[in-house]
C-alpha cells in the first residue's frame, strides 16, 4: 500500500487547521495589544511632530516585574524649574497596552522639582517611553524596558 | 465617599520643595477585562487628579486604564506660604472627591 496519500491528506488537515486557528487567534490580538503604530502616533498627538531629544528625562521603572498589575513608575527631568525654564508637562506611553497611554501629567514653575511617582499596570514584557515637554517647547525622552512574569488583563476572570 | 490617603508634611520653610503623596481607593476596572461567560466589563476610571495650593492649581494628572487600582501618585512644589491643599479625584460615572490638607509655611 502506498503511504504517502495519507500522509499529504493528514499535513493539508493539519495546514487547513492550523490556518483556522491563525486566523481566530490574530484579531484577538491585534485588539488587545497597542502596537508600535499606536504608540507612535499617541507620542505624535502630543508632540505635534517636533523633533524628540533623548535625554535629561529620568525612568525609574523595575528591571523585572512578577506581577503587571501595579509596576512602579518613576519619571524625573532635570531642569532648574524656574519661571521661565520649567517643565510644562511628562507623558508615558506603553508598547504593548491595549491603549498607547500610561499617565499625562502639568506641571509648572511652582512644581519645584519635575518628579512624580505612580504606580502602572503592564500587559505584557515591554519598553516605557517617558517624553516631557519643556517650556521652550523642546521635547526630551526616556525608555526602559520591563520584564513582567505575570501580566496584567490576563489573570483573575471575574 | 472614596477613601483618600493624603501626606503633605505639616510644616515647612519657606522655598522648600516638598514632596506630595497620595492615594485614594478605586478599583480602576480598566474596560479590557471579560467575564467568564464572556461579556467585557465596562471601564469604571478616574480620569482626572489636581491639586490646587491656595486656589491656583498647582498640579493635574491625566490618568488612563493603565494605572493601577487604588491610584498612588506623588509630586513636588514650593512651599510659598501657608494654607491649604485641595486635591480633586474625577472620573467615570460621575465619579467625584475632593480632600483638603493645611501646612504652615515659617
Amino acid at each position: 500500500m502506498n503511504e504517502t496519500p495519507s500522509a499529504t491528506r493528514r499535513q493539508m488537515l493539519a495546514a487547513a487547521g492550523g490556518l483556522g486557528l491563525a486566523l481566530i487567534v490574530r484579531p484577538a490580538q491585534a485588539q488587545l495589544q497597542a502596537n508600535p503604530v499606536a504608540l507612535n502616533a499617541a507620542i505624535r498627538k502630543v508632540t505635534g511632530g517636533a523633533k524628540l531629544n533623548k535625554g535629561r528625562v529620568h525612568l525609574d521603572v523595575p528591571p523585572l516585574s512578577e506581577n503587571g498589575n501595579t509596576v512602579a513608575l518613576g519619571v524625573s527631568v532635570d531642569s532648574p524649574m524656574t519661571a521661565t525654564d520649567y517643565v510644562k508637562a511628562i507623558h508615558v506611553f506603553s508598547e504593548k497596552n491595549p491603549q498607547p497611554n500610561i499617565v499625562s501629567v502639568r506641571l509648572g514653575p511652582r512644581a519645584g522639582k519635575a518628579g512624580i511617582t505612580t504606580r502602572m499596570r503592564l500587559a505584557d514584557t515591554q519598553t516605557i517611553t517617558a517624553v516631557a515637554e519643556l517650556s521652550d517647547g523642546s521635547f526630551w525622552t526616556e525608555t526602559g524596558h520591563v520584564i513582567i512574569t505575570l501580566g496584567a488583563c490576563l489573570e483573575d476572570v471575574i | 465617599m472614596a477613601r483618600a490617603l493624603i501626606n503633605v508634611p505639616a510644616k515647612a520653610r519657606k522655598g522648600d520643595v516638598i514632596e506630595i503623596k497620595t492615594l485614594i481607593s478605586h478599583v480602576m476596572e480598566s474596560g479590557f477585562r471579560r467575564t467568564q461567560t464572556g461579556e467585557a466589563i465596562p471601564r469604571d476610571i478616574v480620569t482626572l487628579f489636581t491639586c490646587s495650593y491656595n486656589g491656583e492649581e498647582i498640579f493635574a494628572a491625566q490618568l488612563y486604564p493603565a494605572i493601577s487600582a487604588n491610584p498612588f501618585v506623588t509630586f513636588h512644589t514650593v512651599a510659598t506660604e501657608s494654607g491649604t491643599f485641595e486635591f480633586k479625584w474625577t472620573g467615570d460615572n460621575g465619579f467625584a472627591a475632593t480632600e483638603t490638607a493645611k501646612i504652615v509655611v515659617e
